[in-house]
């Protein structure tokens, strides 16, 4: 059953399309959507409702559609809840109706319909409490499954989004004759102008009326001449945000089957505007009445879209029920196309248009309102009676068009904080002063007609370009005024009457959900809204919101305008994810540093592991370790300790700090004291935040009495930075000081175990590397391999140690020179774990110890604290609680069955089954030097423990392990190695 | 006559539902009370309802200068947990669980308390010794956690990205007992049962100003005229610096905006409640279909109740990362709350240094969850003019003292809590 | 999104800068005691209108700079370097 018509349209007739919905196949053309074609194709059961599953059809032609959605597409390019009538159709489209078991004819959840009495708004807040223990049980998971609309897809989006920065002079939105004026008025201006279309047409209105269409192809063309304006269509302006930057979604390739080879599916707009002319037009909205939701029930304007520009008959038969003259387009333009108008049903009591309406023989009722709707697939008569409800009068239809009047579409001047006034001349909200770079124009601040809102759009589009500093003089013809008169409207929200009359077509909120409402206190609008969940659904109340709060108006018995509106927040229109995550998905969410070695690494077959940014090589698994991580580890930290291991440290912070005042500038920020160092040493500092808690430690050195290199932890690296920058800006500007980092600018190795003196010494050039002229501590300059380096006598295994830096570029150089010096003595590169193997064996602190509550006592450092001088955190850290001794403080821990294996994150208690934490485990590695495993941990009133033991307990495993408290220095407690 | 069952909804469904009551009174104020709560959020509505209760005080008026429940109540992610590290907070966060477990039979109002899991996802070593160091304190102290290896939490929620992520799951902490709460059903369920034991609930009643005689309360000034008080307490999330100020009190607080989101309906998706650490991310599934996320706050000063679009695409974009499959489910809504960030992360129930004023506030990201311990706790310390040990250290003087109580070890920086 | 006029770089993205809070305090003397820094760190006026504080163009100049934003409106009065006073409208 075809209700194509013969002609007209802007469907592509030679074209031919196929697709299917629930499985079924079907026909349609080029220019179609998903909703044209079916209504094309004779079908009216699109979907079901979200509470009582009530059989629904097609209100809408637009985004706001609330009735008809379907999921588009499948597998993995699932989309739920699309509006037909914003799906453009092409060959092969899949969609299937939704929230509807087995099946959308018959569906068994529609049993909720008939107990809908005992289900009004917010019956869950009153019941479902007993038994207590039923909720999580029975009633929970039975409304789950029951709630929602579609199903999302569940694995991986195949297609790509990409983000794009722009800036403009003046954002148009909407390309309707308003915004076609104001784009074209400013363009010509000389303004750099962006007009945003939601529609894959240009045009808005124009499109329904064939008399616009040569005014219309000579806007576009106009405007598409200009070099400095971008015409987007398929892109909806979804939030307007501060600082006069929107946010849009075009829609690259949702028209086709699969997103063309190197394009997006969709592209997220970020656009900066000098101004913006808001040309969005207005939403017609329906009017409650029982039944007002039976498939055939739809909105006048949707139902001259549907004829005009698809060529669909919406029906066969209508009724038209109207508090308006704009309606009379509709039903006229379907008696010109050779429907049967079987009556216009207009609340009003005159009108201009009853001549036309009866020069067309229709059966004009006035001061009449339709009572109900028959049918339940299906609109198959209506009930017309007088306002009082007398001479009541079943009529035949298939289709009844309804205008409940028109909003102007003000969600994105909502957004940028307009105040909204009432207007009675349109019974609707109009946007106020505007607050932000921006002005309403056309029907999105209230005007009716084609020429006027032209005439508005050109007007506004001259004077947010000169606004923007673009006053040129631009002419174009407008359309010819309209011989109708403006329209007029009567406000009319409800006929009451017995039966469900909705207000919120997918939420299933009638108006007597709404009064019910009222009735027990929720009498704000805000409050109402969330009760009974009014436009809190996907279309979020375009059509219906303002009927739903016209009806609580009224039974409050107060005037709309009191009432208002719930407050509109982005977004204008649902936007998917996808687009706005960009290019940023799987491993590319964020960024990865590597450093100047992660090649080599990577060649000889490194695991890698994050430490913040960075990858770092975790440990080098050798032939028959594959399977063995703890094989590597402790063959890596075993040849430090016997022989020689080399260890990329590059990831460290480096920051270059030079001026006469550095030294001065070093002392403030260290709890120790660097004006002392001698040229040419190292120190290792330690740095508070103000409120006296360990910041970061790290070994800084003094190259010249103005210039220091100082290193930092990893992770901290970029904090210091700032900490440095905010200090000597803000609290110290007088201090001549400046600093840089040079963290990528130098790869940094660290070479240790008791061969390192021999290894390097065979590597290196032009540095005496014996004790006396190189001792501990020690600074020089030197070359390896032809390559300029730095050396420094440091070390964090607690081995006799040396940290060779060279220019990024020499790394590898460098690297492999050192390896060939070592290889003699056995050195084995070493990864990240035996790295802090070694340190925690050695009872140096790191992360795990750092955790942002620890104070330099806490870790045993208080001999760092100088005595005389201001430094960040110095007297914060005298606060009470903070200079207790009993504060937890680092210990050593080694469990006293040696075999037993520590975890940390395991909580100190005294005895198996205590519940009190004395303190945590924070570190933990087998050692490689003694025969078990060793910690690091906190433990309060330490001195009181040492040498007794205690429960690591870690209740997560069921674990308790005894362990016994010791020095935290496992090995080497008089630091002799280093010095050797 | 106005208790809430089954049985009742049934008659009044056949008589077409026209005789339930208000849910709670509109009352004018009236000339003074023992005490007069500031803010009609949940904390305010349960601290009056738990003085009426637990306390015997019920000459008590709430005083909303809008409507109740539309600041923070009204605008989070209806998450609640008690999975804190340090015993101050978890105690105290365990005994609002407790509370919340109890909650539709004693308001008689059902807020949908839905305890479907909150699992806390781990990315590395680091990270999986800290969320142990969590979990094995909060087990010493008898609340619930389970430490899950990678497989255990692909049983539990399949669709994350287990093959391809930037942060690859190493593990997560599970809280079976946490999950959501239906967020407005609890300022309309306290504020029904504060109601029905006698405490005033003020609407569109601005307080204005506080009097004080001889450093001692004595009403608020407000829109609708002064009501006299012997005791003020303030539960006021978003506007506690504000009210402060009209005392002359500085507090450790700084306000900013943190963004929630909500997609549209969908059937079942995911259903415990998952936070991504490594992209300050987290989302749960409502009972209508929804699905409610969100992540860090905007991050500077803001009384205002929306965000940008910085923040939106840090959000969204970590949701993909976990969840691939997001890309393609639509969101509806974007909000904003105003947080008041303590200088430690913790929140502040405390006396003051004015004699009968109160303090129930500095909340950060936590309000909602602790609405039942905050009200109860605010209510006892407001009864007895001392806290309870549950709110012992929740007080202003402990960033003086050093007691500051700092989960995440961020330090003074609000805009890092 | 805050669109943030760096006196040093120009008219420039939020998402360029960090945030450091009320750029009114100031570091007391060294010797002026737990109270002066009690004050320092932790007490915040938090207003709800205009605020001064410190923005860190960290993706630009890296310097810090002073912006007068209100808290409720986000609208930004004025930007200045680090060592400029800044003066509040009154509204």
């Amino acid at each position: 059953m075809s209700r194509r018509l013969a002609g007209g349209g802007r469907v592509d007739r030679g074209a031919r399309l196929r697709f299917s919905f629930d499985g079924d196949a079907y026909e349609g053309l080029r220019g179609d959507t998903l909703a044209s074609a079916l209504m094309a194709n004779g079908v009216r059961l699109v979907g079901r409702s979200f509470k009582y599953h009530r059989p629904r059809g097609i209100v809408t032609a637009g985004p706001e559609e609330p009735n008809a959605l379907v999921e588009l597409r499948g597998g993995a390019r699932r989309e739920a809840n699309t509006p037909m009538p914003v799906i453009e159709l092409f060959d092969g489209l899949e969609a299937r109706s939704q929230n509807r078991w087995p099946s959308l004819a018959f569906d068994l959840l529609s049993a909720n319909d008939l107990i809908a009495r005992f289900l009004p708004a917010g019956f869950y807040y009153k019941t479902f409490m007993w038994p207590a223990s039923f909720w999580e049980k029975v009633y929970e998971p039975l409304i789950r499954r029951s709630a929602g609309l579609g199903s999302a897809a569940r694995a991986p989006d195949p297609d790509r989004y990409e983000t794009l920065h722009a800036h403009c002079d003046v954002l148009v939105v909407g390309s309707g004759a308003t915004g076609l004026a104001a784009a074209r008025a400013a363009a010509e201006a000389g303004a750099r102008v962006i007009l945003c279309e939601q529609d894959f047409e240009l045009g808005g209105g124009l499109l329904l009326d064939p008399a616009h269409e040569a005014w219309r192809a000579g806007m576009i063309g106009a405007l598409l001449r200009q070099s400095e304006a971008t015409v987007l269509s398929r892109t909806s302006v979804f939030g307007y945000y501060d600082g006069n930057v929107l946010g849009a979604i075009e829609r690259v390739a949702d028209h086709l089957p699969v997103p063309p080879d190197h394009a997006p599916r969709q592209r997220f707009w970020m656009i900066r505007a000098r101004e913006v002319v808001l040309a969005t037009g207005a939403l017609e909205r329906l009017i409650a009445l029982p039944d007002n939701d039976r498939p055939g029930v739809m909105l006048a304007g949707a139902a001259l879209a549907y004829l005009r520009r698809f060529a669909v008959a919406p029906g066969e038969r209508a009724v038209m029920f109207t508090n308006n003259d704009e309606a009379y387009d509709t039903a006229f333009a379907l008696h010109d196309a050779g429907i049967e108008v079987a009556a216009i049903v207009d609340v009003r009591a005159a009108t201009a248009r009853a001549e036309p309406a009866r020069q067309r023989g229709i059966d004009l009722r006035l001061g009449s309102v339709v009572l109900g709707v028959h049918g339940r697939r299906g609109v198959r008569g209506v009930t017309v009676a007088a306002r009082d409800g007398a001479n009541a009068k079943t009529l035949s239809a298939d289709l009844l068009c309804v205008s409940g009047g028109h909003n102007p579409a003000i969600q994105l001047a909502s957004q940028s904080r307009t105040a909204m006034r009432w207007d009675s001349a349109i019974a609707g909200f109009v946007p106020g002063e505007s607050t932000q770079r921006q002005r309403s124009a056309g029907a999105a601040r209230g005007l009716t007609g084609i020429a006027s809102c032209a005439r508005d759009g050109a007007a506004a589009g001259a004077a947010a370009a000169a606004d923007a500093g673009f006053a040129a003089a631009s002419g174009f013809d407008l359309p010819p005024d309209s011989a109708e008169p403006g329209t007029q409207v009567e406000a009319f929200w409800e006929v009451r009457s017995a039966g469900k009359a909705f207000v919120d077509l997918q939420n299933d909120v009638t108006a007597d959900d709404i009064r019910l409402a009222r009735r027990e206190g929720y009498e704000h609008i805000e409050h109402a809204k969330r009760y009974t969940t009014l436009s809190m659904a996907t279309d979020q109340g375009k059509t219906g919101g303002l009927v739903g709060a016209a009806v609580l108006a009224a039974a409050r018995g107060e005037d709309v305008a009191a009432v208002g509106l719930p407050t509109y927040r982005p977004f204008a229109v649902p936007i998917s994810f996808g687009a706005i995550a960009g290019h940023a998905v799987g491993k590319d969410f964020a960024p990865i540093r590597r450093t100047a070695l992660h090649r080599w690494h990577e060649r000889r077959g490194a695991r890698f592991m994050e430490v913040g940014p960075w990858l770092r090589p975790a440990y080098y698994p050798q032939p028959g370790e594959e399977n063995d991580a703890w094989a590597s580890v402790l063959r890596e930290a075993r040849a430090v300790r016997q022989a020689v291991g080399l260890c990329d440290v590059s990831t460290l912070g480096k920051i270059d700090v030079q001026g006469r005042d550095a030294a001065v500038f070093l002392d403030r920020l260290y709890t120790n004291t660097f004006s002392t160092l001698p040229v040419g040493r190292a120190r290792y500092g330690l740095m508070l935040r103000e409120d006296g808690i360990v910041f970061d430690d790290g070994t800084t050195s003094r190259l010249a009495d103005d210039h220091f290199f100082m290193t930092t932890t990893t992770v901290n690296a970029a904090r210091v930075l700032e900490h440095m920058e905010y200090h000597a800006q803000t609290v110290w500007p007088d201090l001549d000081v400046q600093f840089c980092a040079v963290t990528d600018h130098w790869a940094s190795m660290s070479l240790a175990g008791p061969q390192a003196r021999a290894t390097l010494a065979k590597a290196v050039e032009g540095l005496d590397l014996d004790n006396a002229a190189f001792p501990f501590m020690g600074v020089g300059d030197a070359a390896i391999a032809g390559c300029p380096v730095r050396i420094f006598r440091i070390s964090f295994s607690g081995e006799l140690a040396y940290e060779v830096a060279t220019p990024a570029g020499h790394a590898e150089r460098v690297w492999e020179a050192v390896l060939a010096a070592g290889r003699a003595h056995g050195i084995a590169p070493y990864g990240v774990e035996a790295l802090g193997l070694l340190r925690i064996e050695k009872g140096h602190v790191a992360g795990p110890e750092l955790t942002g509550h620890t104070t330099a006592r806490d870790l045993g450092l208080e001999r760092m604290l100088k005595k005389r001088g201001d430094y960040v955190g110095r007297v914060l850290a005298e606060r009470p609680a903070l200079a207790d001794p009993d504060r937890p403080r680092l210990v050593g821990l080694r469990p006293v069955d040696r075999r037993a294996r520590l975890r940390a994150g395991g909580h100190l208690v005294a005895a198996p089954g205590s519940a009190e934490s004395l303190g945590w485990l924070a570190s933990a590695m087998p050692s490689v030097e003694l025969d078990c495993w060793v910690g690091l941990g906190l433990l309060a009133r330490a001195e009181s423990w040492r040498g007794k033991c205690l429960f690591v307990a870690f209740p997560l495993n069921d674990e308790t392990t005894e362990v016994e408290v010791t020095h935290p220095h496992h090995v080497d407690p008089e630091n002799a190695r280093v010095r050797a | 006559m106005s208790r809430y069952s089954a049985f009742r909804l049934f008659l009044n469904g056949l008589t077409g539902h026209a005789s339930w009551p208000r849910a709670w009174r509109n009352p004018e104020p009236r000339s003074s009370y023992d005490v007069v709560i500031v803010g009609g959020g949940g904390h305010g509505l349960a601290a009056a309802y738990y003085l009426a209760k637990e306390h015997g005080i019920a000459n008590v008026a709430v005083v909303e200068k809008g409507p109740i429940g539309l600041g923070n109540t009204g605008r989070n992610t209806t998450i609640v947990r008690s999975n804190y590290m340090f015993p101050q907070n978890h105690r105290f966060y365990e005994w609002s669980l407790k509370l919340w477990e109890g909650l539709e039979q004693d308001l008689n109002f059902n807020a949908m308390v839905s305890q479907r899991g909150v699992l806390g996802l781990f990315h590395s070593d680091g990270q999986r010794q800290i969320f142990a160091r969590r979990g094995n304190w909060m087990r010493l102290s008898g609340i619930d956690a389970e430490l899950l290896d990678r497989d255990q939490v692909r049983a539990i929620v399949p669709q994350l990205d287990f093959d391809n992520a930037r942060f690859p799951i190493m593990g997560g902490l599970l809280q079976r007992r946490g999950g959501t709460v239906r967020h407005d059903a609890v300022a309309w369920g306290y504020a029904r049962a504060a109601d029905r034991r006698g405490v005033d609930i003020i609407q569109h009643c601005e307080v204005t100003g506080i009097r004080i005689v001889a450093n001692r309360v004595a009403g608020v000034e407000t829109t609708r005229g002064f009501i006299g008080a012997k005791k003020i307490g303030l539960a006021v999330a978003g506007n506690t610096s504000h009210l402060a100020a009209m005392v002359g009190l500085r507090l450790p607080i700084e306000s900013h905006v943190l963004q929630a989101f909500v997609s549209e309906g969908l059937k079942p998706f995911v259903d415990c409640v998952v936070t991504f650490g490594a992209g300050h991310f987290y989302i749960s599934q409502s009972d209508k279909g929804g699905l409610v996320f969100g992540g860090n706050i905007d991050g500077y000063n803001s009384y205002a109740q929306r965000g940008n679009l910085p923040a939106m695409e840090h959000v969204w974009t970590a949701g993909v990362a976990l969840m691939p499959a997001l890309s393609r489910v639509r969101v509806l809504r974007q909000w904003g709350g105003v947080m008041d960030m303590t200088m430690d992360g913790s929140p502040l129930i405390c006396r003051t240094p004015v004699e009968g004023l109160y303090l129930d506030g500095g909340w950060c990201y936590g309000g909602f969850k602790a609405t039942p311990a905050a009200g109860w706790c605010h209510a006892h310390t407001i009864a007895n003019d001392a806290p309870h040990a549950l709110n012992s250290h929740f007080t202003i003087d402990r960033f003086r003292q050093g007691l500051t109580i700092d989960e995440r070890g961020a330090g003074p920086n609000p805009w890092l809590q | 999104m805050h669109r943030i006029d760096c006196p040093w770089c120009g008219l420039r993205d939020e998402i360029e800068f960090a945030y450091r809070g009320d750029a009114t305090v100031r570091r007391p003397p060294a010797d002026a005691g737990i109270d002066a820094f009690y004050e320092y760190v932790y007490l915040r006026d938090n207003p709800r209108g205009w605020h001064v504080e410190w923005w860190h163009h960290a993706a630009g100049c890296r310097q810090w700079i002073k912006v007068v934003r209100h808290t409720t409106t986000h609208a930004i009065h004025a930007t200045a370097k680090a060592d400029e006073d800044m003066q509040v409208p009154r509204s």
